[in-house]
This record gives structure tokens, sequence and C-alpha cells, in this order.
């Protein structure tokens, strides 16, 4: 420190040795069949692979259901909703509820392990995030079942039926519990679709449901592609559908229940604003603005794509967000310490390297830090697009993927209009010190999740759903066991 | 006010303020100007900043980069000692300690320094002579700092006399929480003078401040008026150094030199006991104010039982198992 002191040697940077999460605690099958009426059958589709997308490892091979098999499965919900579930004392459908959150949470790491390892997400927030979340959200609703007269929906609210449920593959359990819990909770029996590329959370799953001595039928699992999707939400026996995925796709399950008695919510894709005000806690917003684009590599519906910077520190934000960036880890979603995962599949890699690449057509700026990815699997570096337009592609479409889209605004009233201006609506969030201007703003947003200081924070006791092309209907909270019961259209 | 001395009584005990570095050299012209500047700054969000911390803490430091982490940490430590009990004896007890930690093994780093009270500065320096080691004194009325500022002056003299080329002192809180920040300002730019030569550590008893808003102001007036580090705590107040306070001090000492050119170190002391909590102090410099701060000249501990489970942890390493507490010197 003074000038007496020998100068200190060659200073070595702090590097992190690897510290991976064993993989031994899951034994992964060579090849898994179908969860129908409890048991675990071949499905008679065609069976496909899963991979790893850190490594392109062939994982498993899983049976495909087709619209036969699917069929079986509607067959066994229908006979458990009518003769076991149903029936059955609210406080013991609780009482299995609460079985199987506990046995989510003691294998929890074998959860957290496989779903890395199927969907390429960091094991940090497979383990801190994911498998907590879906474990709270089956205690959640464990409380609620035999409560629900109370929930404001009625004197004495009926379940529907057999419930559809088709989930995307970028949170395979946590979606899978979003779906099951409030439905198994208001008495419904379920057949669920897993994502084609992420099946296996979903299978293990089954495991626990018959570890917890669950009624047979009472939960169903068919994996396979769109096909087998389709068989799931045009069964004519299925009394609701709840699918989370695609406006695409939302789009065509809206036209297929059409005309139906089925009761629909979707839950879609977004293109959230992310406001952060010149009175905002910088830095505090810039680890929201990280968190809320590459939180699971940005394959979030409800990201924070759009960041709309007020110009005064527009400078000031992007070189703390371009330094904060630069600390990501991004490799092997196994490592505790990576902060950044592997894209899920081939065809999504695609997407997010032509989206970018239009970007740069329309000339927004890119910027990438400096980083190694790892030759094999499907990597996408965090990237950032500056001087991007209302009017440029990645400002209105979902990339799906770890890009930020930068914009400006002057004045409070247009970053509403901007932010407002999207044909989704699903969340967003405002950084601001000042209370009272997050509870107007917030008030102005036509979002279904609107965060005030911090972005991507999920409850189980707080409604989820959006706007506009976002779809509708809500999951969690006391609104999101309307959508399981009769009479309680939204 | 009223104090004993006079402050005539000291000859330059009151010197001219000098400005802060550009761009910031007009900010404290007034006690309005200065208020308003450093309400100025951008707020901190308490849980945001706290969910960043414990993110931070949730890394995974293992094997060739805990030994680096352990090794380097040991050469951070400002090993301590502030009892009334202190004794010429005790600080050479500690002295030998600090030159040599781990007497079983002599490629065990040595730590930074040894921080003492000012009356056993003279003591401490003789029993590091010619190491390398640097004696630090804590001073102006520590540790509440509930004396004149000609009595606090005087007391750093003292401590820069008796051979400390380390000067802790205190900020005065009361003046501070009642904002008057000019007056906090000034006494740091007078205590620095009287340092001379030696580096002076500027103590914000981060625990007496409360909010995370208030330890960012606290971190910038000290920053402006010329402190070399800042420091948390004096180690009598709980909560000392913890990570969310420690969080906000690395961005002030980032910012300040991104906008100043000028890099101001930071020592974290009190409650630091384990070799986890000095791994998660270390993952935080790094990812936060960035490798320019790792390394002793400009990032301390202050410790006194931490160094023994830093040497415990180290043997660990070297010889693959666990000894015991009748394996490291107890101070």
């Amino acid at each position: 420190m003074s000038t007496s002191t020998p100068p200190s040697p060659a200073r070595p940077v702090f590097e992190y040795a690897p510290a991976p999460e064993s993989r031994s605690i899951v034994s992964i099958a060579p090849s898994y069949g179908l969860f129908v009426d409890g048991e675990f059958v071949d499905g008679t589709g065609e069976p496909f692979k899963t991979v790893n997308p850190a490594t392109e490892e062939v994982l498993t091979e899983v049976s495909a259901a087709s619209e036969a098999d699917v069929d079986r499965a509607v067959r066994a919900a229908r006979r458990a909703f009518e003769k076991t579930w149903g029936p059955m004392r609210p406080a013991d459908r609780g009482k299995y509820l609460f079985r199987i959150a506990r046995l989510l949470q003691e294998r929890a790491r074998e959860f957290a392990v496989l779903e890395s390892l199927d969907n390429g997400k960091p094991i940090r927030e497979s383990r801190d995030v994911d498998v907590p979340l879906a474990a709270a959200h089956f205690f959640y609703h464990a409380g609620w079942a035999d409560k629900l007269e109370h929930a404001g929906l009625g004197p004495a609210p009926k379940p529907l039926g057999v419930a559809g449920q088709v989930i995307p593959w970028n949170f395979p359990l946590l979606m899978l519990a979003w779906k099951v819990a409030p439905a198994l909770a208001t008495g419904n029996t379920v057949v669920l679709k897993p994502a084609e590329t992420t099946p296996l959370t979903a299978l293990l799953f089954a495991e626990v449901c018959r570890q917890a001595d669950l009624p047979a039928g009472v939960v169903n699992i068919v994996t396979g592609a769109g096909d087998t999707g389709r068989a799931v939400v045009e069964h004519g026996d299925v009394d609701k559908v709840a699918f989370t995925g695609s406006t695409e796709v939302g789009r065509s399950i809206a036209r297929a229940v059409a005309g139906t008695a089925k009761k629909l919510t979707l839950e879609l894709g977004g293109k959230a604003a992310n406001i952060v005000f010149d009175d905002a806690p910088i830095d505090q917003a810039v680890e929201g603005i990280v968190q809320g684009i590459f939180f699971n590599q940005g394959h979030v519906c409800c990201a924070g794509s759009r960041l709309l910077v007020q110009e005064s520190i527009h400078d000031e934000v992007i070189a703390s967000l371009q330094r904060r960036i630069g600390t990501l880890r991004v490799g092997d979603p196994l490592d505790k310490n990576t902060d950044i995962g592997a894209i899920n599949s081939a065809e999504q890699l695609a997407r997010i390297r032509e989206l970018s690449d239009i970007g740069e057509a329309e000339g927004a700026q890119r910027w990438q830090p400096a980083c190694d990815l790892p030759a094999k699997g499907y990597w996408f570096p965090p990237t950032v697009f500056t001087d991007v337009s209302p009017a440029h592609r990645i400002a209105r479409d979902e990339v799906f993927g770890p890009v930020l889209s930068v914009l400006t605004f002057r004045t409070p009233d247009e970053a509403v209009a901007k932010a407002n201006n999207s044909t989704y609506g699903l969340s967003a969030g405002i950084w601001s010190e000042k209370g009272s201007r997050i509870l107007k703003i917030a008030d102005q947003l036509r979002a279904g999740v609107v965060w005030a200081n911090t972005f991507n924070k999920f409850d189980p006791t707080s409604p989820f759903g959006g706007y506009k092309q976002s779809g509708y209907g809500r999951e969690g909270g006391r609104h999101g066991l309307a959508a399981y019961l009769k009479g309680n259209d939204q | 006010m009223t104090h004993v001395l006079e402050p005539d009584a000291l000859p330059g005990a009151t010197p001219a303020v000098h400005a802060p570095l550009p761009p910031y050299d007009d900010v404290t012209r007034s006690d309005a100007a200065f208020r308003a500047f450093l309400h100025g700054l951008p707020g901190v969000d308490q849980v945001g900043a706290e969910a960043r911390a414990a993110q931070l803490g949730t890394r995974s430091i293992k094997t060739t980069s805990k030994a680096w982490a352990i090794d380097t940490a040991i050469s951070m430590v400002d090993l301590t000692t502030l009892e009334g009990a202190d004794t010429p004896g005790k600080v050479r007890s500690l002295a030998a300690k600090a030159r040599q930690p781990d007497p079983s093994d002599p490629s065990c780093p040595q730590v930074a320094a040894v921080c003492v009270y000012g009356d056993l500065a003279g003591a401490a320096r003789e029993a590091l002579a010619g190491t390398g080691i640097h004696v630090a004194a804590v001073a102006t009325a520590f540790p509440s700092g509930r004396a004149s500022r000609a009595v606090k002056i005087a007391d750093v003299r003292d401590a820069v006399e008796n051979g400390a080329d380390e000067i802790d002192m205190v900020i005065d809180r009361g003046a501070f929480l009642t904002g008057r920040y000019l007056d906090v300002y000034e006494e740091i730019v007078a205590v620095k003078e009287a340092c001379e030569g030696a580096h002076l550590k500027v103590i914000l008893e981060t625990g007496e401040l409360k909010t995370l808003d208030n330890v960012r102001r606290a971190s910038w007036i000290a920053m402006l008026a010329g402190g070399d580090f800042i420091k948390t705590s004096t180690g009598k107040i709980s909560p000392a150094a913890t990570l969310p306070v420690g969080l906000v001090m690395l961005e002030a000492v980032r910012d300040f030199r991104i906008a100043t050119g000028r890099q101001v170190g930071f020592k974290p002391a009190g409650g630091i006991r384990t070799t986890k909590d000095a791994v998660k102090h270390l993952v935080m410099i790094n990812e936060t104010a960035g490798p320019d701060w790792l390394d002793p000249d400009w990032f301390r501990f202050g410790a006194s039982s931490l160094l023994n489970d830093l040497l415990l942890q180290r043997q660990k390493l070297r010889t693959g198992h666990y000894s015991g507490p009748d394996y490291v010197t107890v101070d």
C-alpha cells in the first residue's frame, strides 16, 4: 500500500474451477412408455429420442402416444373422475397433494438434475427456482382442496371432469405443476402432454404419483409431438383444455375447441416491456434487466425482452448492463456457477439466429460479450440490441431467447404508449424509486402481470396470465381455481 | 459542542478544505449543494440488493480456485486486536502470528497488516520491522467518534507518530444522521491531512447508518474527501460487515473510479469469521468492482478469528482431512 512495500506479484485472475453437480443421482432408463391408468405402458406411435441440448447426447427414447393411446388415457381419467377422485372427500384429495408436494421436495435434487439434463437450463435455476416453485404450487393447492366453498367462487363449486393439458419445454416440471395442482385440487382428473423435447421430468413425476399412491387414472401422461397434443385437445370426452405455449399453436387450439362445451385457458407468448425511469435504483434495475431477459436463456413467455429506458440515463444504463453481462457465465448447465445454459433445441436456436440477423439487417446495433461457447450443443450468447425502433421485428416478435431489444422514451406517457404497443400483453416491469409513479403506470399498462422494482418473480398465490394475444384465463391464486370449476367463466 | 481542548491548542487542527476530484469539484460548495448531490445518487432498492448479494453467495468455489481464494484472503487480513486489555505483549504475539500465520507451513502467506489502538502502534511497528506488514491504528475517538475534532486530530497524530502507516478513522454518524454532510466531509479531509503519509481508511459504521441509501451516501462522502479505503464497521456494533452492505460499497468504489479515475479500496470488518464468508466476499469483489480490487492494496478483511478458520481450511486442502483448533495458534 505505501511506497515501502515491494510491488505485488502479477495478480492471478479469480478463475472459478468447474463445480459440476453430479448426475449420478438420476438414472435414466433406455426407454420410456406412457403413464396411463397408473401404469407405464408402451405407446403405439413412433417413438422419439430426447437429447441433452448442452451436448447433443441422446438421453433416452420415449414412446409417442397415438390417438388410440390418448383415448385410453382419457377413458382412464374419466373412470377415475367418476369412481375415485370425483367422489373422494376433498380433505383426502388434499392429503394426496400434500404427499406429492413433499415427495417433490424430498426428490428435489433428482428433479433438478434431470430438468437441467433434458432442458439445458442451469442447475442453479432448476435447483433454486423450478423445483421449489413446483413443490410450492402443490402445497398451495393442497390447502385449497377442502376449502373451495370459501374461495368466493360459489357455495358448492363443482369440478369440470377431465382436463386435457399441453405444456411447453421451457419450464417442464413447473408448468406441469401449474396445470396439475389446481386441476387435482378442484377435483378434476388430467391427461397431460409434456413437450416433445422435455418429457423426462413429467415421467419422473408419474413415478412420484405412484409413490404417493395416487389412485390410478387421476394423472395420465402421454408423451409425443404435435399430433399427440392435437389428439388430447380434440378428444370428445375432454371437458377442459389448458395450454401453455406459442400463440400460433394457441390459435389453432382455440379454433379446434370453438363450438364445443370445452372450457379453455391459454397462456401464450409475450414481448414484455421492462421500463426503467431516470429515478430508478440503477444497480438493481440492471440486475432486474439481466434477470428479466437472461433467466432461463430467455425461454420465458413473460421475459422482459423490450427494455424501455429513459433517454437521459440510456448511456449509463447500457454501460452498466454491458459490464454486468460480461460477468455472466455461459456453459455447462450442470455446473453450479453457470448463469446461462443451452438453448433447448436446434430448431429454437435457428429461430433466435434468424430473428437476430433480421434485427441487424433492419439497422439495430448488436452487442455480445466475449464468451467461449462449447463446441457441441445448442448455444447462443447473451445479446443486446440498441438503436431498436418500435417498427423493428426484434421489437415486436417474440424471440424466446437471450436477446434484449433496447428502446428509449422521454416521458411517462411515451413509455406507456410504447409498452402497450404490442400484440402481446403478458407482463411488464417498472423501475422507479417513486411509489406514486409505479402505481400510476402499472394501472395504465395492459399486461397480466406488472412487476415493480423486480422481474420474473412467481408465487403460487399470485394469478398469472395475459391480455390480447398472450392468451386468456389465469393460473395460480384464487383466480386460477376458477378455470377448473363449473360456472366460473372469466 | 463542548470540548475540553481549545481548537487553537493544536496548530493546524482546522485545515483548509480541499475540493474533491473533478467532475465533483463543486459539489461541496455549500451544505445545500452537497445534500442535493448525495440525495441525487441513484437509490438502492434494499430487496434487490439483498437478493443480488444472496445470489453471489451461491457461487461454488472448489479445488484450485478455493486454494487460491484462501491464500489470497490470508494475504488480505488486517489481523486485529481492539480490546481494553491489550498490552505490548499481546501485540507482539499477534505480530508474530501475522508474519507466520501457520508455523507448520512456511508457504503460508503473511497477512496484510496488524490493526491496533494508536498507543500500541509503536509496539506493533517494532515487532513487524522489516516484514512489509503494515501497522494500522484506529483513531478519532474510536469506536464512537464522540469527541471534538481537535481531540480526534490529536489522536490521529499520536498514532502516526507512534509508527502507524494506516489510520482507521470513524465518521461522525451523529452529524451524518442529522444531515450535516459537509461536517462529515470536512472532518475526513482534516483527518486525511493529519495522516500525512499514512493511508486513511474511513469507517462508516454501517450498522448505525441502517439504510443502504445511507451507506451509499456515506461511501461517496468518504471517497470525495480523499479516503484511501472505505470500511464498513468498527466491529463494536452489530450488524457489521453484511454482504448487501459490501455490495453497495463495492458498487460505490467501482462507480467512483469510473467517474474520477481514482481507485479507492474496500475493507469489510466485523462478523466475517469463516472461510466461506471470506470467499463470498472475494466472489462479490470479483463480480462487482472487478479483479482490480482482488489485491491487498485494494481490499482487506478486518478480522481476528477469521485467520484461524482460513488456516484450518488451508490445512484441510493440503492434507485432505480436518484437523482442529489445537492445530492453529491462539492469538
